[in-house]
């Protein structure tokens, strides 16, 4: 058994967009996964995990099996091949109504293509009876995102939606999920490993490394004031650099092994501020500023900045 | 893609049926096959006599313009016997198949996607009976329903059935771990609706070509039953049973043997090329020229 993730918590709002950041194999999306009820069967996940106040852990997988889709529901990092190369776009908008909504055939087509049109996908009608390997990237993306929003969830988890998209098409897809968010109230967790979008597009943002939180602020508080060594160093590696000086260029070694991971802090291995008492316990998450948390036993981080540099 | 392609929905089906037509030799078998199941079902209107009458003053005669392919040693008209015994083939060949594919794939789709013990059991289940040669596995199944052509069938049918378990089992294991499978679940499918709306629609075309294979085999097989004795029964013809009792006239009256034995052939070859156009047109790999 593995430990991937360790004691994290957050909390997602209508109509907000909660950004969860950290690099390749932190756990971003096993902490998804663990949301919407999909981690394998051999997953343990214990704590608590609440959609409006109902238990999500705590039911049946049939209960779980009924709220994705319609009151929870996840778009995927690659539109290439997460739409089923047999139906054609429509129908598979069709299928989250009919699933959900007890729509009938020709009723939930009608209102896919309305779906297709709110996510402006141009001459949807036409556009509804094409199959997944006649559009783009873009348009694919665009499919899942009327797919994910067809039956109005109250959360949406988008999981590194851009990332398998060009740069024209990722700020449009971004564009439309913040809008399509203010319109639904439908909060949403956004997947990701690029703090450009995270400043542009999210309200919170937690910080993880290596499982576990290593920071948690609004959004704009993080990127003013970071309180986390390893989020100066990811801000340091952004090619928007901060403000307040010289900052780390990027982030000495590598992500630990979470078979062994390193005993107490475990970024004290790569962290140029550390000391012996970061090797003796996980460092707590404390609140360094009002709303603003940091996992580091040296927050706030102001003092040594200047000597680091 | 051509910009046709893209300006129209169109669906993958019409796709490979263009392909398929643009294949001469699969097309060629098509018609073949085509004709025969015409032959099968118009029987008593083309057949010049009766299948089952008997003339003792015509045994064993050599082909003529009467009887276009003689006569065999109860007097009866080879042609008309071929024509009708096309019916016990052709059945033979695609009920056994239908019977194949409705035992094999809801297994397969079973073990694929369940997996565990379910899939150990149905797995195990099948390699034990693809251990056996598959002819010798059906002789022993009819042998033991008794000798008659629904016996032959459903012997056949349980033999080949262990080929479909395989090929839906992994076919059903790579859908498993796609992205779209994923995304059905993520949207609240309940498994069985995974199972048969997106991983099996999805795994239909190599079926369809393993099914069109395994007719040729089938008819194959159901001949070699018949000619056992473990098929169709005595007077009604077959051309496995035909060629049973024109071996011993092999000499004397070699269109006993020819005439039937050619008839398979044909309708084996002719399955044979519509599979191979099939798998050529369905090949995904095609998709992307």
């Amino acid at each position: 058994m593995l430990g991937i993730l360790d004691a994290i918590s957050f909390r997602a709002e209508a109509g907000k967009t909660l950004a969860i950041v950290g690099e390749s194999g932190c756990g971003k999306s096993v902490a998804s996964l663990a949301i919407m009820g999909l981690l394998p069967e051999n997953a343990e996940v214990s704590g608590s995990a609440r959609l409006m106040g109902r238990d999500l852990l705590g039911m049946s997988t049939e209960e779980r099996r009924a709220l994705r889709g319609a009151e929870m529901a996840m778009i995927f990092q690659e539109p290439m091949t997460s739409l089923n190369p047999a139906f054609t776009a429509g129908e598979q908008v069709a299928e989250a109504l009919r699933l959900h909504q007890r729509l009938d055939h020709d009723a939930a087509f009608k209102a896919a293509v309305a779906m297709l049109e709110k996510v402006r996908i141009p001459d949807a009608a036409r556009r509804a009876r094409q199959y997944p390997h006649q559009l783009s990237g873009g348009m694919r993306q665009r499919v899942m995102i009327a797919i994910a929003l067809a039956c109005r969830p109250k959360l949406l988890i988008a999981d590194e939606p851009t990332t398998a998209l060009d740069v024209t098409v990722q700020a449009q897809i971004l564009a439309l999920l913040d809008d399509l968010k203010r319109e639904t109230g439908t909060a949403v967790i956004l997947i990701t490993h690029d703090l450009g979008v995270v400043a542009d597009h999210a309200d919170d943002v937690v910080v993880m490394y290596a499982g576990r939180v290593a920071e948690q602020a609004r959004a704009a508080d993080l990127f003013a004031r970071p309180e986390h060594p390893y989020t100066v160093g990811l801000l340091g590696a952004a090619p928007a650099a901060g403000v307040r000086g010289e900052r780390l260029a990027s982030i000495e070694g590598t992500v630990p092994d979470l078979r062994a991971p390193p005993p107490g802090c475990r970024f004290a291995p790569r962290c140029p501020f550390a000391v012996a008492r970061c090797a003796e316990g996980a460092p707590p998450l404390a609140e360094v500023a009002p709303g603003h948390f940091s996992a580091c036993l040296r927050a706030p981080l102001d003092a040594m900045l200047g000597v680091a540099a | 893609m051509n910009a046709a392609a893209i300006s129209m929905g169109e669906s993958p089906t019409r796709r490979a049926l263009k392909r398929f037509f643009r294949h001469k030799l699969a097309v060629f078998g098509l018609v073949v096959v085509i004709a025969f199941v015409l032959m099968a079902l118009l029987a008593p209107l083309i057949a010049p006599y009766d299948p089952l009458q008997t003339s003792w003053t015509r045994i064993r005669k050599p082909p003529s313009a009467e009887h276009w392919f003689g006569t065999d040693e109860n007097g009866r008209d080879v042609l008309s016997r071929v024509i009708w015994g096309a019916r016990a083939s052709l059945m033979a060949g695609v009920i056994s198949v239908l019977g194949a594919l409705f035992i094999g794939v809801p297994l397969g789709l079973l073990a694929g996607l369940i997996g565990g013990w379910v899939d150990g059991l149905i797995s195990r289940v099948a390699d034990a009976m693809l251990s056996v040669p598959f002819l010798i596995l059906a002789i022993a199944l009819a042998a033991f329903l008794g000798p008659a052509l629904e016996n032959a069938m459903l012997a056949i049918a349980i033999t080949a059935s262990p080929v479909f378990v395989r090929l839906t089992r992994g076919m059903a294991l790579d859908a498993k771990s796609t992205d779209w499978v994923e995304a059905a679940r993520a949207l609240g499918n309940p498994p069985w609706r995974i199972g048969l709306f997106h991983v099996l629609p999805n795994i239909i075309p190599p079926l369809l070509v393993q099914a069109s294979l395994a007719i040729a085999e089938a008819i194959i097989a159901e001949a070699s039953l018949s000619f056992l004795g473990l098929g169709q029964q005595p007077p009604a013809p077959s051309w496995g049973s035909m060629l049973n009792s024109a071996q011993r006239f092999l000499t004397q009256a070699p269109w006993l043997s020819i005439i039937p034995g050619l008839a398979i052939f044909v309708v084996v070859l002719a399955f044979n090329l519509v599979g191979d156009g099939l798998r050529d047109a369905l090949d995904p790999r095609a998709d992307r020229k």
